[in-house]
């Protein structure tokens, strides 16, 4: 007879348990498709010399990070020195996806700022980063030997992220 | 640069951000206007993911604006809605799709209104059975006929 | 010094909170007069100290005090006096502040119109509302306190949201928390009612009116929100199944069922336990919009900045009190007996499907908010649930709902016999589907079934809610206000009902570019835009296009559509330049400046937009008028003397 009515109760407990979960949850961040998938190729002209290219197959076989960013995006100039700290520590190279940008505003960036990637991809029209599933800058990904995506990272990378979730993922050490 | 795409940077610092510009669709229309159409309902169920409540149609997000012309270029190629549906969830998720595809993950979602609705109409049921069989004219609590008609 | 004060006058009101649960809760069980009078004392105080304390942050805002941080991420020298009233809740700390405020106007209001209820039973009451506001102070206090000092002080605020900078939005969260925090009244109601173990006619009686408030002012509320992102927002939709407007929405339709059992429960005894877990509902279900909305865990436009503090704090509230309130209804409903009968086709059945339809309707939409929510909760990857899953999975328990009405309206209570009815309603059917017919085929000349279902039982809803008055009136009855309270608000459902489905099936939209002296035309007008000029308020700059609207070459109308960018957060917002007409709104709202002169503009027409919010409006009348009726008011003067101790159920 009473367990009727302490329905609504045990429901809500339910509820309450989810919220609990939700609470430590971001759900603005939505988690790529892309990984353990064979990462997106492409041929863009590359930032340093646009009458080179920067193509997906130049780095066939070799690990290698994928770094989205733009000139406008204000958390990029944060995330810059650390990109370049993990340059200097010579693990993975990390290739440049500059998106939606002015030409001569990146070279200047690069120029200015230093440059820590072996290339920069210049993704003009945004269409290789919809590949990518790209949704805001700086975006982050980890490409491994057999050329799939092991891993991204939305937002700054911090040296916590890197060690964190970066260097357990990397395979050896290249070079 | 657009002032959406501060948007993004808004977003990644945890701030608050209200998405408050809107996009009016620049480019020009389909001349089929079945295409148009399906332009139209495919970009309106379509989530932008820099502006987390809009829809890519209505979206004044940059990305949004990108997503719109590759869709185009692809129904004008003659891709299929399943096509250009799955280009995207292939590149962005589910969480692109305002109405998730029926699949067991979102069983609950679609057969529970349903389960709901029934739910309550046999609870409904019962209770005005129970109740039509009680003498009509006593207003008044009386626990035995309520008794009775429980346990029948 | 007068920040510290109102942040004392807030801690105060606390302390305060305190001793009313105390005295309320203990001095109904102890029967003790002296400590439920101070109960009712502590009410007042705390009235007072938190309107103290609401007109101190008031006070900052008009100063232009940016030494406290609220007021100086909220407001800027430059913000017109108006909007800074606005802006003392137009965030998270201060609309808390408002809620608390509001919280302690009803508590007060509990405490003055009692009369027909044992003092008991309002101690019981006000010691429950104690317990709420003592809760939301203490959250204030703890994790949100708007008194914050900024030292050193900022130099110049970061201004009001733009967004927020509108007169419809200064009005609707006072609204909207009026609703909200009025449905903690029937919840006390109720918890009340539980620990006493008793519920009779005067109970339901007395939380009708406190119900139907609450319903009218989130009525109100919920369409001042929708009809400002109508115009605001730019594209010129009115409800966007955000979790949000679904946190707005579930209360308001949990109120609704419980405004229908509460007329059982006070005609005919019945539905007891029911109306008790409605009213717990009601209330629940505008706390959870309150957690959800503040804690970040659904994605939302008008999120409030989160923070897991805050989100952990109110969930530990709201399993507090709704947890509470639930299991002491597992525990003692079984007591809340109702004993009679009634035939199948009687308004109690009518009301009982009514209450069934309107909950699953809440149900689905929470389950949709949520949806998310578990998916995620449960490692299955992310999904979004939007407009196109709602607005199909809400007609499932809608349309039965709104047929019914037409019928249900009229049902007499205990048996119904609709012999005598028989024939106006399906006079008003006939002609409901001969208007929907002429309406689909003729004025529009595009048929959709479901269009065609929608206008018939908006149709008949509308006529048939004019059948009893009409029919009382030729027989000579005067019409009591509870029968015109009854049928305005139905009638304002069909109203609703005929704008909504309308709206949705016919609108024709057009975005286009356009240069000055080019033209657009839809639906038979011609917009011509003319020229654009720069403007500038007083703390934005603004483009403002000039439109001219004609139709067969005769004007109709010049519209004057802005875009503006608010100096101090150069956030983009458009003010659309709308047309309104009973039967169409003409509408278009300016875009991107795409360079040479030339602008992206949308322009639509909206046939029957209005009645959406005439419709709201109608109903919301009835609810007033509802309110007004005799019987409340004489029946709380009838019973004035104190009844003997209540036995508690065993």
């Amino acid at each position: 007879m009473m367990w009727k009515f302490l329905l609504p109760a045990g429901v809500f407990a339910i509820l309450v348990g989810f919220f609990f979960v939700g609470l430590s949850r971001d759900p603005s961040q939505v988690p790529s498709p892309l990984i353990g998938k064979v990462a997106p190729t492409y041929s863009l002209p590359r930032v340093e010399d646009t009458t080179q290219k920067v193509s997906s197959s130049d780095f066939a076989g070799k690990q290698h990070m994928v770094n989205v960013w733009a000139t406008w995006c204000v958390e990029c100039r944060k995330e810059h020195s650390v990109l370049l700290e993990i340059a200097k520590k010579n693990v993975v190279p990390i290739v440049g996806l500059d998106w939606k940008d002015e030409l001569t505003s990146a070279q200047i960036w690069l120029a200015q700022l230093g440059n820590p990637y072996l290339a920069t991809a210049f993704d003009e029209k945004g269409r290789v980063a919809i590949d990518f599933g790209v949704y805001g800058a700086p975006e982050t990904f980890l490409i491994d030997a057999e050329g799939k995506v092991r891993y991204k990272h939305i937002g700054s990378l911090t040296m916590d992220v890197w060690e964190h979730e970066f260097l357990p993922r990397i395979d050896g050490r290249i070079k | 640069m657009s002032h959406m795409l501060k948007a993004i940077s808004f977003l990644l610092f945890g701030f608050l951000f209200f998405c408050s510009s809107w996009a009016v669709d620049d480019a020009q229309p389909f001349a089929d206007l079945s295409l148009q159409s399906r332009y139209e309902t495919l970009t309106h169920q379509l989530r932008c993911l820099v502006c987390q409540n809009e829809t890519i149609a209505d979206s004044g997000a940059s990305l949004a604006s990108d997503l719109r012309r590759e869709l185009r270029e692809q129904l004008a190629a003659g891709k299929s809605d399943d096509e250009v549906v799955k280009f995207m969830t292939d590149r962005y998720g589910a969480f692109v799709l305002y109405k998730p595809p029926f699949e067991p993950r979102t069983w609950l979602l679609w057969l529970g209104p349903v389960l709901l609705l029934l739910l309550g109409v046999v609870v409904a049921v019962r209770v005005i059975r129970k109740r039509s069989l009680m003498a009509i004219d006593i207003l008044d609590d009386s626990d035995e006929d309520r008794k009775q008609s429980d346990q029948a | 010094m007068s920040v510290e004060l109102g942040h004392f006058a807030l801690i105060l009101a606390f302390t305060l909170a305190l001793v009313q649960a105390f005295f309320g809760l203990v001095g109904s069980y102890a029967r003790q007069e002296h400590w439920m009078a101070a109960a009712r004392s502590a009410v007042m105080g705390q009235f007072v100290f938190t309107l103290f304390s609401f007109g101190c942050l008031t006070d900052a805002f008009l100063r232009n005090d940016f030494s406290v941080l609220y007021v100086a991420n909220n407001s800027n020298t430059e913000l017109p006096v108006f909007y800074r009233f606005a802006a003392v809740w137009g965030a998270h700390e201060g609309s808390l502040l408002l809620w608390l405020l509001i919280l302690t106007v009803w508590s007060f209001a509990v405490s003055v119109f009692n009369r027909s209820m044992t003092p008991f039973f309002t101690a019981k009451v006000l010691g429950i509302l104690g317990l709420i506001s003592a809760g939301f102070s203490l959250f204030i206090i703890t994790t949100s306190n708007p008194f914050e000092r900024l030292l050193p002080a900022a130099l110049q605020g970061a201004d009001l949201n733009p967004l927020l900078q509108d007169p419809a939005l200064v009005a609707h969260p006072p609204m909207l928390y009026t609703g909200y925090v009025g449905l903690a009244v029937p919840f006390a109601c109720a918890v009340a009612a539980l620990l006493e173990g008793k519920l009779d006619a005067a109970w339901a009686r007395w939380v009708r009116p406190w119900a139907t408030v609450s319903w009218l002012f989130l009525t109100l509320g919920i369409s001042l929100g929708s009809f400002w992102a109508y115009y605001e927002l730019g594209w010129g939709g009115w409800w966007f199944w955000d979790p949000v407007e679904n946190a707005s929405f579930m209360p308001w339709l949990m109120c609704t069922a419980l405004i229908h059992s509460l007329a059982v429960t006070e005609k005919r005894g019945l539905f007891k336990s029911w109306t008790v877990l409605l009213a717990i509902f009601g209330f629940s279900l505008s706390l959870l919009g309150t957690f959800l909305v503040r804690s970040g865990v659904l994605v939302s436009v008008h999120a409030f900045a989160s923070d897991p503090s805050r989100g952990l704090f109110i969930l530990a509230f709201l399993t507090i009190c709704i947890g509470g309130a639930l299991t002491l209804y597992g525990w003692r409903a079984q007591h809340l007996k109702s004993g009679a009968g009634f035939a199948v086709i009687s308004r109690e059945s009518f009301l009982l499907f009514n209450n069934v339809l309107l909950v699953v309707a809440a149900g689905l939409i929470l389950l949709g908010t949520l949806y998310p929510l578990f998916v995620d909760a449960l490692n299955l990857g992310k999904i979004s649930v939007g407009p196109p899953y709602f607005s199909v999975v809400f007609l499932i328990p809608m349309l039965p709902l709104v047929l019914l009405l037409a019928i249900g309206m009229h049902a007499g209570w205990k048996q119904a016999k609709f012999n005598s009815l028989k024939r106006s309603l399906l006079i008003a059917l006939v002609v409901a589907v001969i208007f929907a017919a002429l309406l689909t085929l003729v004025v529009f000349k595009r048929f959709s079934l479901l269009c065609f279902i929608g206008l018939i039982a908006g149709g008949w809803v509308l006529l048939s809610s004019l059948i009893e008055p009409i029919s009382r009136l030729r027989a000579g009855y005067s019409l009591s206000a509870g029968i015109v309270a009854m049928s305005l608000a139905h009638f304002g459902v069909g109203v609703f009902m005929l704008g909504v489905t309308t709206v949705s099936t016919y609108t024709i939209e057009k975005d286009t570019s356009l240069s000055d002296g080019q033209s657009a035309d839809i639906a038979g007008y011609t917009f011509t835009l003319l020229n654009t000029e720069s403007v500038s308020g007083p703390n934005y700059e603004a483009v403002q296009a000039t439109v001219k609207v004609t139709q067969n070459g005769e004007e109709v109308t010049v519209l004057y559509p802005q875009k503006r960018i608010y100096r101090v957060r150069t956030s983009p917002m458009t003010e659309a330049g709308i047309d309104a007409h009973w039967q169409r709104d003409l509408f278009v709202a300016l875009g991107d400046d795409l360079g040479n002169g030339v602008w992206s503009v949308r322009i639509q027409y909206k046939p029957l937009v209005r009645f959406i919010w005439l419709g709201t409006l109608i109903m919301a009348l009835g609810g007033l008028i509802g309110v007004m009726d005799r019987r409340y008011r004489s029946k709380m003067v009838a019973k004035q003397t104190i009844s003997q101790p209540i036995q508690v159920g065993p």
